[in-house]
């Protein structure tokens, strides 16, 4: 795939590092206002499909950066099902799902429980799924028209 | 024990993405764990079914009811789904095992294996369920990862079937969510029980969402005439997949989903149980009709799932019809008795037909009838399992499928149902003369000379199908009314008393 002009590509770079920290922003903070994991997920990928678009790149490293975001999906949704999990082990209750953890101040960054952390690990998964998904379309369409 | 009920969707779950890490590092990782968890969840499935009495509720996140509205996910475990749950786990794991060694032709063994898990857990989900959007949320996820498996293979053939399947599967997904919402918007809730409580009793309303269902699940359960897609599908996909399909996914995803809908949520009426009843009668009788003609052995074995899923229907559907004119409620026990043990029996001897079918396309390189021939001196093995399972189908007593079909036919006399009756011993015989014929081609006869060097099955797949085929014989010890009442009368109750599902999940 074929990079673009030297504009579109210096402007990509100075925004695409403030898109991902903007998607952080609405995963980490998404018990405190609208959107969280999947939304701040699909955010991140969005700055690395603004990347590879303006940039270019060449099928091989392709592969690899998809065989590392398979690696990472994984990663992220066995996380989940672990927290899901501990839930079921810890305490006598041993509810799946249950937020085991302290809850906190309402409207303070830290509190909530484990909801934090499942949005990280969903920001996670949604991201490397969304990039594998556009990375797959772009190794079909360069196999396809070789 | 209630808090065992998450592990149906955990292990599964758990291990297809385990697999995905660490399958890449360790070879081989991913044919065990399958069969391991697999294992392990039918001996769960089975703990449950001897240890537990009535309806267990598990609410998922611990969140209590609000002033007797359900806020949590319900799953909940009753006689019905502790009989899937069995079918799934148990035929799950001889077609984990079967795939051991014949997924040694594929390349990507691995994503084989995550796919398989991942079918499993959605069919749990759906079980398991009591809430009507987490149903259609682990029907997609079965429902993806089967249009995948599919096409696992990437040939034209099936590349073709997994589309057809995709864009049928898709108009299907469509219409359940459709009437999901449609649902909600009358209602103001997802739970199964609490909707039951919010219905109106009849009116326009519930026959449209009604219809709408039937529609919807019947395209994933392949009833006539929305069955286009299964022949194509089913014939196409890797044998032990389509042994899982035909052997469970169409009736964890299509047939289970209505009869607990149907039952224990819409109020029964006269009308859509005829309609139930009588899509059951056209699936059998034309199933059949067009499963004769086949030549292809996995397309002729399509067919026949569809006409034997009408033997199920049509069995549930005579004690629904009976239950909605309040007649005789023994005569209805027996009626939905004889469709559910057939569920479970068809489970067994359709798998096994297919796993069959598969061991001969793995040593002969073919499925064409034509091309067969007196291969039972070179493979016995699979020569006598599948007369076994011949026999079965067509209903040959000592064999499982004998004992459905008499209770079957026996209830629908019972009804004054003379000519559905007449039917299933009609369609009986046509299934008998099909067999036959795959038997003649395929197993006896003179040895075609290029058959002259083919060995028996490797090991994995001789043992599950010598398993299948005993089970064959051992499920018709369920007719025995000791065994029937441990096994299938929980599963009948609960689709009999169609209210106390209702009550006992709210805790009323």
């Amino acid at each position: 795939m074929k990079g673009m002009t030297i504009i579109v590509k210096k402007i990509t770079q100075i925004m695409a590092p403030i898109i991902f920290l903007f998607g952080i922003y609405i995963i980490v903070h998404g018990h405190l206002t609208p959107g969280g994991g999947f939304a701040g997920g699909v955010i991140m990928a969005g700055a690395f499909i603004l990347l590879i678009l303006s940039d270019g790149s060449i099928l091989s490293s392709l592969r690899k950066e998809e065989s590392g975001l398979e690696f990472l999906e994984s990663a992220a949704i066995m996380g989940f099902l672990i927290i899901a999990g501990i839930g079921l082990l810890i305490s006598g209750t041993s509810v799946f799902f249950i937020n085991f953890l302290e809850k906190g101040t309402v409207g303070k960054l830290i509190s909530a429980g484990v909801i934090p952390i499942e949005n990280i690990v969903v920001g996670a998964e949604v991201c490397a799924a969304v990039s594998t998904i556009f990375i797959a379309l772009v190794v079909f369409k360069d196999e396809v028209s070789k | 024990m209630n808090s065992l009920i998450p592990l149906f969707v955990i292990v599964p779950l758990g291990s297809a993405f385990l697999m995905a890490i660490l399958g890449r590092f360790i070879k081989g990782f991913g044919k065990f764990l399958t069969s391991f968890g697999l294992l392990f969840l039918t001996g769960l499935s089975l703990y449950f079914i001897f240890n537990s009495q009535g309806t267990l509720v598990y609410k998922v996140g611990g969140f209590e009811a609000s002033a007797g509205i359900p806020v949590a996910i319900y799953m909940v475990i009753d006689g019905l789904s502790k009989l899937l749950l069995l079918i799934i786990a148990l035929i799950g794991f001889l077609s984990a095992f079967y795939s051991i060694s014949y997924t040694k032709q594929y390349t990507a063994e691995r994503k084989f294996y995550i796919l398989f898990c991942l079918m499993i857990a959605g069919m749990n989900g759906i079980v398991i369920s009591g809430d009507i959007f987490n149903m259609y949320v682990f029907l997609e996820i079965a429902a993806i990862a089967s249009y995948a498996l599919v096409a696992f293979g990437v040939e034209k053939e099936q590349l073709e079937a997994s589309f057809k399947y995709q864009v049928l599967g898709g108009v299907a997904s469509l219409l359940i969510l459709m009437s999901i919402g449609f649902i909600y918007w009358q209602t103001g809730t997802l739970n199964i029980a609490d909707i039951s409580t919010q219905l109106p009793t009849s009116g326009a309303f519930i026959k449209f969402v009604s219809i709408l269902f039937i529609v919807g699940f019947g395209l994933k359960a392949a009833i006539f005439p929305f069955h286009s897609w299964l022949p194509d599908a089913h014939s196409s996909a890797p044998s032990p997949i389509s042994a899982m399909l035909s052997g469970v996914l169409i009736k964890a995803i299509g047939i289970y989903v209505i009869f607990r809908l149907f039952f224990n949520m819409f109020p029964i009426s006269y009308e859509i149980a005829m309609t139930i009843t009588i899509l059951g009668t056209l699936s059998m009788l034309i199933g059949v009709l067009l499963a004769i003609g086949q030549w292809d052995v996995k397309r002729l074995l399509a067919y026949h799932s569809i006409s034997q899923m009408g033997y199920v229907i049509l069995g549930v559907g005579i004690g629904m019809v009976v239950l909605s004119k309040g007649g005789d409620k023994t005569i209805a026990a027996f009626s939905i008795l004889g469709g559910l043990y057939h569920l479970i029996n068809h489970s067994a001897f359709k798998a096994l037909l297919f796993l069959n079918a598969g061991a001969v396309e793995y040593r002969t390189g073919t499925r064409n009838l034509k091309r067969l021939g007196g291969i039972s001196q070179k493979m016995p093995v699979t020569s006598a399992t599948s007369f076994g399972a011949a026999m079965a189908i067509s209903g040959i007593p000592p064999f499982n499928g004998f004992f459905s079909k008499l209770i079957i036919i026996i209830a629908a006399v019972q009804a004054k149902f003379y000519l559905l009756a007449f039917f299933a011993v009609f369609v009986s015989i046509v299934t008998l003369a099909s067999f036959l014929k795959v038997q003649k081609y395929t197993f006896s006869g003179k040895l075609k000379p290029a058959w002259e060097k083919i060995k028996e099955v490797p090991f994995s797949m001789a043992f599950s199908m010598i398993i299948l085929a005993g089970l064959c014989l051992v499920l018709s010890l369920l007719v025995i009314p000791g065994i029937r009442d441990i096994v299938l009368k929980p599963a009948v109750d609960v689709l009999l008393n169609t209210i106390q599902y209702t009550t006992t999940v709210l805790g009323k």
